[in-house]
């Protein structure tokens, strides 16, 4: 490890470091603005120079920039020079030129990281007489504001949104002292990744728009460390509440998952914990079909006499924690319980855990998904159904040209230099999707084909791999020269990389991606096969299982074999067929626990309003496999409570029977802890998060020491500070007292230090900046092999019965249940639209964005069309989420015709701003 | 040989022509004989081992030695898939500067023969000229001489049966003074914002579209056809002092003949001044002069004897730059040329690195401050500070701020006094101030 020396201090560092990095790595003070652990260097801003001197002789030394100087063994150099301080100084004092005196009024304030950096550098005094430059801000849509005129021009926002996400309509603009950073003209930032602006802006240009609708100091908001609900990949997230309502979700940081960036759905679509559709009371449902609030204790008396002849069914949900679920297959007994997916994704779900647990499968973190050097991407949409694993396949095409900087001696952190060197080099990325994705522009090779040709290109390859002579195929030439180009990639990488999931609807296409994985296994190749799955707790709660599928449950009510169902956390609706669930539950007493009105809560007896994420603790598993934590930012509303509880209570008050089953279940950590004892493969479930527990003095705060306004904010109730909420199940506190650790790892409620209050500031609490958090990264990665082997579940094939048959396709915004109850979401939304091939829309005399009618089960939903030529003849394209009532089984038949009524919904949009 | 072609082979056919050359004109000076005899009889290593020996360097302001440059390309089997770029700066917009425009307006086949030896030299299949956007003349005569020569076979494909092809288009500036920094010009030319880039990769390993690329100013290629012809010791015995060739020398301001004048490398600056340009104008004194464009430091009477070659004048505190002179005279007030000089470097900023980009417009605004009466004690001080902090090579992302700061910071060294009184007498002292408002 090179030794490098900082104003007579010897440091040993990290080989290949920068000298910044080096610096931080070491806890040093060192202002900068342009670099970003994650985007590199490129020497823009000046703001991090150091003197850094020749040799042991040298005294006078130079002023070098440390982003851009390699921390080589013997380097010297000081930060504390007056030559440097005086030049980072006057770094300040340009950008303070022209940068607005509006801390006070800006949303950026208080975590500022021009702020810090400001202060840090002891530029406090304006000498500049002139006048500041303005410009005009652009509308970006609903989730950015736009205020040019704070800009530094460090850069970081196009590097991030061009260079790292691939977005093309973001750009710099101009020259000299106006460089202008935005759009070519006003327009919705069509990036999926557009929120992490936010983060990445060092100062208030880009802010969050949904947030400043409401808006909070940072120290002012009460955090906790959080899970991403938006969709399998659980990233890491800090939600932040004040006034009992979720303020907004920053990232938090994650080394293996998500690094420093969300996406958009999950940033934004955490809203809907403040949506209008919440539920806050018990309630009962009147013969009339009004909705009564009634007190929790009437609504438990009534479900538990609903159970009372014990003939009781649970249907449970991919998306409520490990701990609900985990409670309501005890409560009603694991025969009578349903994981709550529908029967085609039951079926998705046993090929996926299948695949997984198959030997010598490596299941890959998103840094794994980095560091792949050929990709084969097979029926999965990624960027729609899990886009923070899109960016990082966006990353792992550049590991060639890494190879080359590094053969052309550019360090891999020289962010420009690599990028100009490595223009012709990309590691290949090979995909085959239903239609064209946003990865089209890295893959080296895009086929569009419907998902049982995608399985058989799958087949294909993995012939090829395992040299064995596949059945004789249909495939087309231009098919087989795409499956043998994809071979002999894969075949020859060093860290090749299958990418699949539940997103085609076809457990064929991820057989398919297992076998190409099986066949790359063994020699030197590090394999690794990622399946995407759709919800937060997806895996999770398949790996809990149960006795039966949903259509045998719904069979079962309809029949009579049981007369009262508990639905956790599940919107039916987009489970099974109208007219099924219809007839099931109007012979059943149905006692629904969740957080949002729909079509279950509105055909519910007994309404048992669940706390969200925000407001519970409890654990999710996500594609990984990997059991995580998140805690309660802040309690919730009304009579909300975590499901889990409300099934204790419920247990409870239907008697000693039911007590029984969920007897010790007093806190989370008591049924997390049960669960582990019961089931082999969540052993290390109840490692996910450490001991609650701890005495008042050395919890950890959720609030920052300068949290303000605590007796004003009850004042118009009492102008007696209120005791702050007791947390018994977790070692945080709902107080700004308490220890923050210095060795975080799943605890960090919020990233402040010294003197850093901006999210810059995370980097105080890594091994080395850009590493992993000390106290390690979050989460218990399960072992899925343990998975009791239970009985397989082969989802029947879907009647292809009529003359179109439904195609999945999903839409980051529309495609997720609740991301879709927040405001901002909905916004970014598109319109509902199904998608038929150009020759199918011309015979049914429909042109695009006119309306098509779907009908199948006696449902009909009216779509605005789209016309894609890379579509398959034969089949409509619908997209999870936009047909409202009717549910869609991929390959099912459905008729399809022109709708000559159909009026396109208007955008909504009645002010801009 | 005539004595003229023998000592002047920059500009001896211009001038025996009487202004333009055409490529009949070219050919019967000698013209494309060094590129028939570099593709035919000499390996492409021999054609840059040659511009090695005869030691040419950079004539763009840098003065980097040609053919250690071109010596970085990487050859054979290392070139990987060959693709090669030779790129011709023609981007001349170093005020007062007009040599390159000279050449290309009257000897365009010159230059491309140049450019062709060059792309011969290093292997390169494609040559680009990146010539500034208001050299329309240079333009047209250009792609004529582009049209004649492949006519002729001199370039495209199989240049005279060699075996060797080259293309050669042009590509005319959107207009940005960084465009001549070589690095942003690689990036515009891929029609990027100018931008410098960071090195390395320096573009002999790795530039346009991230290939080999040679930027060689014009005045620099114009020099090869007569090393490749004549040789290398030719070459270097033009020269009267250290450095090797002729270079054409230019003088603006008042001065009797301004003009540009084809002389040894190290030809004393007196002689320049006096002999060719004629001395002052009647009525005006020599205060001082920038030596080679506004980016480079003041000179003033005490630097007159020196030689005009890249060690003296870099010794002098000063660089050889484009080697054409902005002679400043007593009517001039220096605090307004340096406010005009800092406006331009201001405006030409390409806004990527914080110094350059905002500290110029500081400077400036400080600089109308002190000439409009309203500057203020401390003034200096605080352009001396940013002078250092913006000036010293390093401090910025590339040396435009170096070169802004290079006249502002030797005025302030030459002519503090004049700074000094307007703060004094918080108005402009000069006594032709109101009447010749802009200094060039």
């Amino acid at each position: 490890m090179p030794t490098i020396e900082v104003d007579g201090v010897r440091y040993e560092v990290r080989e290949g470091a920068n000298l910044l990095q080096a610096c931080l790595s070491q806890g040093l003070d060192l202002p900068y603005f342009c670099w970003h652990p994650s985007l590199g260097s490129v020497g823009a801003c000046r703001q991090c120079a150091v003197v850094q001197y020749k040799d042991e002789e040298d005294t006078q030394g130079k002023l070098t920039m440390a982003c851009m100087t390699p921390a080589a063994d013997g380097t010297r150099l000081s930060i504390d020079a007056d030559e440097a301080v005086g030049f980072r100084a006057s770094v300040i004092e340009w950008l303070m030129l022209n940068h607005p005196h509006d801390c006070p009024v800006c949303e950026e304030g208080g975590e500022c990281h021009l702020q810090d950096m400001t202060v840090m550098t002891g530029h406090t005094v304006r000498r500049y007489r002139g006048r500041k430059r303005t410009f005009r801000n652009q509308y970006l849509g609903p989730l950015l504001n736009h205020e040019m005129n704070r800009c530094i021009t460090c850069y970081r926002c196009v590097r991030f949104y061009r260079d790292y996400a691939g977005g093309r309509d973001f750009d710099a603009f101009g020259s000299r002292d106006r460089m202008y950073f935005g759009r070519a003209e006003d327009g919705v930032l069509e990036s999926e990744f557009a929120g992490n602006l936010v983060e990445v802006c060092p100062t208030g240009v880009f802010t969050d728009k949904p947030f400043s609708r409401t808006y909070t100091r940072k120290w002012d908001l009460t955090s906790a460390p959080s899970i991403c609900h938006g969709c399998g990949v659980g990233c890491n997230t800090l939600p932040g509440e004040r006034y009992g309502a979720l303020k907004r979700v920053h990232n938090r940081y994650h080394s293996e998952i998500n690094g420093y960036f969300l996406c958009d759905r999950g940033r934004f679509g955490a809203g809907f914990v403040n949506a209008d559709g919440r539920l806050h009371s018990a309630g009962l449902r009147r013969d009339d079909g009004s909705f009564d609030p009634v007190p929790p204790d009437e609504a438990l008396r009534r479900a538990a006499a609903a159970m009372a002849n014990g003939r009781v069914l649970g249907i449970g949900s991919p998306r409520a924690s490990m701990e609900s679920n985990f409670a309501l297959a005890s409560l009603v007994g694991r025969e009578q319980f349903c994981s709550g997916f529908a029967d085609y994704q039951a079926g998705l779900m046993a090929a996926v855990v299948e695949a997984m647990a198959g030997p010598a499968i490596h299941v890959p973190t998103l840094q794994d998904v980095e560091a792949a050097d050929a990709v084969l991407v097979l029926g999965e949409d990624v960027a729609n159904t899990a886009p923070r694993l899109a960016l990082a396949l966006r990353q792992s095409v550049r590991n060639e040209s890494f190879a080359a900087a590094a053969d052309a001696s550019i360090p891999v952190w020289q962010d420009a230099g690599v990028r100009n060197h490595g223009a012709a080099y990309r590691s290949p990325l090979y995909q085959a999707a239903v239609l064209g994705t946003r990865l089209d522009d890295i893959a080296e090779a895009s086929v569009c084909c419907p998902p049982e040709t995608a399985a058989e290109l799958g087949e294909r390859v993995a012939d090829q791999l395992g040299q064995r002579s596949g059945a004789d195929t249909a495939l087309s030439d231009d098919l087989r020269d795409f499956a043998a180009a994809a071979a002999q990639a894969l075949g020859d990488a060093k860290r090749p990389l299958i990418i699949s999931g539940t997103g085609s609807g076809s457990a064929a296409v991820i057989r398919a991606a297992a076998a190409v994985a099986r066949a790359l296994a063994g020699g030197e190749r590090d394999v690794s096969l990622c399946l995407n799955v759709p919800e937060c707790n997806s895996l999770g709660a398949h790996l809990l299982g149960g006795g039966m599928t949903l259509a045998e449950a719904l069979t079962s009510l309809e029949q009579g074999e049981a007369d009262t169902v508990i639905v956790l956390e599940n919107e039916l609706s987009r489970r099974a067929e109208a007219g099924r669930l219809t007839a099931a539950v109007e012979r059943a007493n149905v006692i629904v626990v969740d957080c949002q009105e729909g079509w279950t809560p509105e055909h519910a007896d007994v309404v048992l309003p669940a706390a969200t994420f925000a407001e519970s603790d409890g654990t999710w598993v996500n594609y990984e496999g990997r059991a995580q934590r998140f805690y309660r930012v802040f309690p919730g509303r009304g009579d909300c409570a975590p499901a889990w509880q409300w099934l204790t209570r419920l247990a409870r008050t239907a008697g000693q029977e039911f007590a029984e089953r969920l007897a010790g279940f007093e806190h989370v950590a008591d049924v997390t802890a049960a669960l582990a004892r019961e089931h082999a493969v969540f052993a290390e479930a109840d490692d996910a998060a450490p001991e609650a527990g701890l005495p008042a003095g050395l919890r950890v705060p959720r609030q920052p020491h300068r949290y303000s306004g605590r007796t004003a904010m009850h004042a118009h109730v009492s102008v007696h500070e209120p005791r702050p909420p007791a947390d018994t199940e977790s070692p945080l506190a709902f107080s700004m007292e308490g220890q923050q650790p210095r060795d975080p790892g799943v605890l960090l409620p919020f990233s402040w230090a010294p003197g850093w209050n901006s999210n810059q500031s995370v980097y105080k609490f890594q091994a080395e900046a850009g590493g992993a958090l000390r106290g390690g990264p979050a989460g218990v990665r399960l072992d899925v092999t343990r998975a009791a082997a239970g009985r397989r579940v082969e989802a029947p094939a879907a009647a292809a019965d009529r003359p179109f048959r439904a195609l999945p396709l999903q839409d980051v915004f529309a495609s997720d249940e609740l991301s879709l109850h927040a405001a901002a979401i909905r916004q970014r939304a598109a319109q509902p639209y199904a998608v038929l091939a150009p020759a199918d829309a011309q015979g049914l005399g429909i042109t695009a964005g006119s309306g098509v009618r779907v009908v199948s089960g006696g449902v009909t939903v009216s779509l605005a069309a789209r016309i894609d030529p890379t579509m398959v003849s034969g089949a409509v394209g619908l997209v999870e989420g936009m047909t409202k009532g009717l549910f869609v089984e991929p390959g099912m038949g459905v008729d399809v015709s022109a709708d000559p009524d159909y009026v396109p919904p208007s955008d909504g949009v009645i002010a801009r701003g | 040989m005539t004595e003229d072609a023998e000592n002047k082979p920059l500009s001896a056919r211009i001038t025996a022509a009487g202004g333009f050359v055409d490529i009949d004109a070219y050919e019967q000076g000698g013209g494309y004989q060094a590129l028939r005899h570099a593709v035919t009889a000499m390996a492409p290593e021999d054609v840059t081992q040659t511009v090695k020996d005869a030691n040419l360097r950079g004539r763009g302001g840098a003065g980097f030695p040609t053919g250690v440059k071109w010596s970085f390309v990487p050859m054979g089997d290392d070139a990987g898939d060959g693709v090669k770029y030779l790129i011709c700066n023609a981007d001349e917009m170093e005020p007062g500067t007009f040599k390159d425009r000279y050449l290309m307006e009257n000897d365009p086949h010159l230059l491309l023969e140049g450019i062709l030896l060059g792309a011969y030299a290093i292997q390169a299949p494609q040559a680009y000229v990146f010539m500034r956007g208001e050299y329309h003349l240079a333009a047209r005569r250009l792609e004529e001489a582009i049209a004649a020569a492949e006519a002729r076979g001199y370039c495209g494909k199989d240049v005279l049966g060699s075996g060797f092809s080259v293309a050669v288009g042009l590509h005319r500036s959107g207009g940005r003074y960084l465009c001549g920094e070589e690095t942003a010009l690689l990036n515009a030319l891929e029609g990027r914002p100018a931008q410098p880039r960071a090195r390395p990769p320096f573009p002999p390993a790795s530039g346009a579209w991230g290939r080999p690329s040679i930027v060689n100013n014009v005045e620099t290629l114009c020099n090869v056809p007569g090393i490749i012809r004549h040789g290398a010791a030719w070459y270097q015995q033009l020269g009267r002092g250290e450095d090797a060739g002729t270079k054409l020398f230019g003088a603006s301001g008042r001065v009797r003949s301004p003009g540009l004048w084809e002389l040894p490398m190290g030809t004393p600056i007196r002689e320049i001044l006096y002999d060719h340009a004629g001395g002052m104008q009647d009525g005006y004194a020599f205060r001082g002069l920038l030596p080679g464009g506004a980016s480079t430091d003041f000179l003033v009477e005490e630097h007159l004897d020196l030689p005009m070659d890249y060690a003296a004048i870099g010794n002098a505190g000063s660089r050889l730059g484009t080697g054409t002179m902005i002679v400043v005279d007593d009517s001039v007030c220096v605090v307004d040329l340096s406010r005009n000089l800092q406006h331009f470097f201001a405006q030409e900023s390409c806004g990527f690195c914080t110094p350059c980009r905002d500290g110029l417009p500081w400077l400036e605004s400080v600089l109308a401050d002190i000439e409009a009466g309203r500057g203020e004690p401390g003034d200096l001080e605080l352009l001396d500070r940013n002078a250092h902090y913006i000036g010293v090579p390093g401090h910025t992302f590339c040396v435009h701020a170096t070169g802004a700061m290079e006249p502002l910071a030797s005025a302030l060294k030459y002519f503090r006094d004049d700074f000094e009184a307007h703060i004094r007498e918080r108005r402009c002292p000069h006594r032709q101030h109101g009447l010749r408002r802009e200094p060039i």
